[in-house]
């Protein structure tokens, strides 16, 4: 199933959709940098390299834009079938997932000249384990799109219940912490929002590898199950309020 | 050798088959160019047969109403059913048989007389019509079903052939449905077409769908995706895959349709 398909008779159909993946490819691996950077920087309260992040992001939605350019350009000449059909429309979702992903790590750059300002806080440790987990998850779900991978694809989808436990256990941990003192309130909510920003980072890993296993074998990944629906329904809200 | 069906295939189906084809076979002299194909139609959706060229869809959709018959070296086994009737049985009408399943071919071919003319034609041979007046009705009502009514009302003792080429093909159709069929078979009946008379005539299969059993032997697979619910993969004389359209196209289970819609064969 996760081998390359044999050639098109037109070579240049060929070209088109190597041209998509090799966008995708690019994109993908500047989104996780952006991710990783975007930690690294929230950990060492560095305000400048947050800033470098922040700067980066436009690059990927220039990206975002040229393969959307070429998916429709491919879809308008060659009116894709089937499996060619199915790439070219994972192309575009794809990359819309990713810029989304580059969107939540800028959000999270951001964040960081506020905290820098507040003392460390306690619950904060959970922070890079939980972030090493979700890189990981983007990490190899572009690893499967890449090698058109359904059985790492599937790995990944199921790891996604993990870090919405993490992020549950943040969100008691600083629910507990805020209400021991009201100071603790800002740098507290800054890193709810940096954890939420995280977890639907991991959401979207984890919709890149349903594009891929359905790309790879036309068939949905289904029956997810979510670990804490409570605890999920009250953060929900947050979700709408993000800045792109 | 049994041809890969989609799940859905059958179930969505309401009505019984119109025609239905049992393991048949034919032989052009010692040469075999279908091997076995078995395949319902259904009044209600549209069936499209797609295959490269020489892959046996063309000479099955003939065996449908018989046009193989004229071919002398054509041998042909199996079983072909209309409404449960054997249609290579001793006591069946040929004639009879190709006014219940008209054709339209790839290249228009309208008689060289007049558009009226072209219509009546069959109905008169077939004493459908016992007076001019039920005559008229007719050509009118089967020109108004072909979509091609208003284009020619005003000039109905002009030659068919005057016609442009997707007016030509629109005639075609209304000639087969003048006598009041049950089935229509077109071979690649937009190849000769340009873009606007093909929609013309994609649109017609849209409306004619329900009322006529619709197959269509076509080589443009956007085609085939647009106008039927059905489609049958022939290669090499064998019926690869049969199943719902949609998933034909997205989701084909063999490799052999996959290779050939996608454009990798050869």
């Amino acid at each position: 199933m996760n081998t390359t398909p044999t050639a098109h008779t037109v070579k240049s159909f060929d070209e088109d959709l190597r041209q998509l993946r090799l966008l995708i490819g690019e994109m993908g691996g500047l989104a996780k940098d952006q991710v990783d950077r975007s930690v690294a920087a929230i950990v060492a309260r560095d305000a400048e390299a947050a800033q470098a992040v922040v700067q980066s992001d436009p690059r990927i939605d220039k990206l975002e834009a040229e393969v959307e350019q070429l998916a429709i350009a491919t879809i308008a000449r060659r009116a894709p079938l089937a499996d060619d059909l199915r790439e070219v429309i994972a192309a575009l979702k794809i990359s819309a997932v990713i810029e989304r992903i580059g969107d939540y790590a800028k959000n999270n750059a951001k964040r960081v000249n506020s905290i820098a300002q507040d003392s460390p806080i306690r619950p904060m440790v959970i922070v890079p384990e939980m972030a090493r987990i979700v890189s990981q998850m983007v990490d190899d779900a572009l690893d499967s799109y890449a090698r058109r991978d359904p059985e790492l694809a599937r790995d990944v989808w199921k790891r996604d219940n993990s870090v919405d436990e993490y992020y549950n256990s943040l969100f008691r941990a600083l629910l507990t912490f805020m209400m021991e003192n009201p100071h603790h309130i800002t740098p507290s909510t800054h890193m709810l929002f940096i954890a939420k920003n995280l977890e639907r980072i991991g959401d979207h890993a984890t919709n890149i590898a349903e594009v891929v296993y359905y790309t790879a074998t036309g068939e949905h990944l289904t029956d997810r199950q979510k670990a804490d629906e409570t605890v999920y329904t009250v953060s929900e809200d947050v979700e709408g309020e993000q800045e792109r | 050798m049994m041809a890969t069906m989609t799940a859905n295939a059958e179930a969505a189906v309401t009505s019984p088959p119109k025609m239905t084809a049992r393991d048949v076979k034919v032989f052009y002299g010692d040469k075999q160019a279908l091997n076995g194909v078995s395949i319902d139609v259904h009044t209600d959706l549209v069936t499209a047969f797609i295959g490269p060229s020489g892959c046996g869809k063309s000479t099955f959709l003939r065996c449908l109403n018989r046009m193989n018959d004229t071919i002398d070296a054509a041998r042909i086994e199996g079983r072909i059913e209309l409404e449960g009737h054997d249609i290579y049985a001793p006591d069946m009408d040929v004639v009879q048989l190709r006014a219940r399943v008209g054709m339209v071919f790839q290249k228009p071919n309208p008689f060289p007389k007049s558009i009226y003319e072209n219509v009546a034609y069959g109905p008169r041979i077939h004493g459908l019509a016992s007076t001019k007046a039920e005559l008229d009705t007719i050509v009118e009502q089967s020109l108004v079903r072909a979509s091609l009514w208003s284009e020619v009302k005003d000039r109905l003792q002009d030659s068919g052939t005057a016609l442009s080429g997707g007016q030509q093909q629109r005639l075609c159709i209304a000639r087969a449905i003048a006598v009041d069929p049950e089935v229509i078979l077109m071979d690649e009946p937009c190849s000769a077409l340009d873009p606007i008379a093909t929609a013309k005539i994609e649109e017609l299969i849209d409306d004619l769908r329900g009322r006529y059993a619709i197959v269509i032997v076509t080589h443009n697979m956007q085609q085939a995706a647009r106008v039927s619910q059905r489609t049958a993969f022939f290669h090499l004389g064998t019926l690869v895959e049969y199943g719902d359209t949609a998933e034909i196209f997205t989701n084909p289970r063999e490799q052999r349709t996959k290779d050939y819609i996608t454009g990798r064969f050869g």
